[in-house]
């Protein structure tokens, strides 16, 4: 009986070390998404703004002299994937990666993957990879994003790949984030299908030339979005991450609970058993 | 005299967001003014002063470095790389980072991309000052 004490005490110990690390990531969780979520709360309008105002263009857009915004040469596609350094955020990566695998299924694509578990993964299914700078999503700034803004389109240009898609977790609330995948180039895969039947054409006016333009804000729109989707994945890893540690919190204490009764329960049938071997010795003196 | 609905995005927020009579921007071939009843049009900003003119007619200048301009259906969007008014710009930081780059610069054995990077440095601490003053 002594023994079984002992496993379940240090069983319990085992578990209380545990939940103290769960606590305390969450904590630190909850307080990083503070300041994320102010973050990706101010980037948003610009996010979406840009995005809505680039795909207006696209609908609008009756040019196809720039290499932006004609047909793709090639059918490859490039998916850019904003994913987490670390794991213990419940879902965030494996959602986004069974996204990406069921949006990529049968499409010849590489990967530019953002964030250390995004490299890993394309690491591990053997995917194309274009560059691996981007490999710690925490430490990426602004004009990291233009950076590699700019390495992706000189690739589009090249005719690496025809396509760029945007996969990363849109935050949706503090309790559900969903992996999304945006398409951000060339511009016609931003046009939608209904407003290409408008029976008047509105016409835009490009200064110095169509071409010029969309060479110089093509970069411009993509490093935004590449800012706005990582603001958005860093909050939505936090926001999974303080939800997974507070269920595991939650669940230590509830595996304490269960074993304290075993404990309690071994230590009262130990008791009894000493009074009755105690009891037992007496009768057999007297 | 008639307004038109602006905004203005960076990647840090929406700066503006409302009514404007007139927007001056640096493009990449030269000032510009955009007034309401504009037509569609599509430019790319480059680097300088900007301001904006309010309907009571107050007139408000910025540091304006990079971004899009587009009018679409009489309403004009600007989305900048970064886009400071005047009275937010740090001219100490700037003023500094004028000086750490010409530094830099005198330096020789710069290679190209080192020589872009510093002149657009230069550069964004130039115009800040400029707007500040």
């Amino acid at each position: 009986m002594a023994a079984n004490m002992k496993a379940v005490k240090l069983r319990m110990k085992s578990v209380q070390s545990t939940m103290q690390i769960t606590k305390a990531m969450e904590l630190v969780a909850s307080s990083k998404l503070r300041k994320a979520k102010e973050r990706a709360d101010a980037c948003r309008p610009y996010f979406q703004k840009l995005h809505e105002t680039l795909a207006d263009i696209a609908n609008h857009n009756t040019d196809f002299t720039s290499v932006y915004s004609c047909e793709p040469k090639s059918d490859k596609y490039c998916y850019v994937m904003v994913a987490g350094d670390r794991g213990l955020a419940g879902g965030y990566n494996s959602n986004l990666f069974k996204h990406l695998e069921a949006d990529a299924k049968e499409k010849d694509f590489v990967v530019v993957p953002v964030g250390k578990k995004s490299v890993e993964y394309c690491e591990r299914r053997g995917y194309e990879i274009i560059t691996r700078d981007y490999a710690e999503v925490a430490a990426l700034t602004v004009s990291d994003c233009y950076a590699m803004a700019k390495t992706l389109c000189e690739e589009f240009r090249k005719g690496t790949f025809g396509h760029i898609v945007l996969t990363y977790t849109k935050f949706i609330s503090m309790l559900s984030q969903q992996p999304d995948s945006m398409q951000v180039l060339p511009l016609s895969d931003l046009a939608t299908e209904s407003e290409e039947k408008e029976p008047v054409r509105n016409l835009i006016l490009y200064e110095p030339s169509s071409q010029e333009v969309f060479d110089t804000i093509v970069p411009e729109y993509l490093g935004g979005l590449i800012y706005g989707s990582i603001c958005e994945g860093s909050v939505s890893e936090l926001a999974a991450r303080r939800m997974a540690m507070e269920a595991a919190t939650d669940n230590a204490q509830e595996m304490l609970e269960t074993l304290s009764l075993h404990y309690n329960r071994a230590r009262q049938a130990s008791i009894t058993q000493e009074i009755t071997e105690i009891v037992g010795g007496a009768e057999g003196l007297s | 005299m008639s307004t038109f609905p602006l905004e203005i995005g960076t990647p840090d927020g929406i700066v503006f967001e409302g009514e404007a009579e007139r927007i001056v921007c640096r493009t990449v071939t030269g000032d510009l003014a955009v007034l309401a009843g504009h037509c569609n049009y599509c430019t790319a900003l480059g680097m300088g002063e900007a301001a904006v003119v309010l309907p009571d007619g107050t007139r408000r200048t910025a540091a304006c470095i990079g971004g899009i301009l587009t009018v679409m259906e009489g309403k004009c969007s600007v989305f900048a790389t970064t886009w400071e008014w005047k009275e937010d710009i740090d001219v100490e930081r700037a003023e500094k980072a004028k000086a750490r780059a010409q530094e830099a610069l005198n330096a020789k054995d710069l290679d190209d991309e080192a020589m872009k990077k510093l002149t657009a440095r230069l550069n964004r601490a130039l115009v800040r000052l400029s707007v500040a003053k």
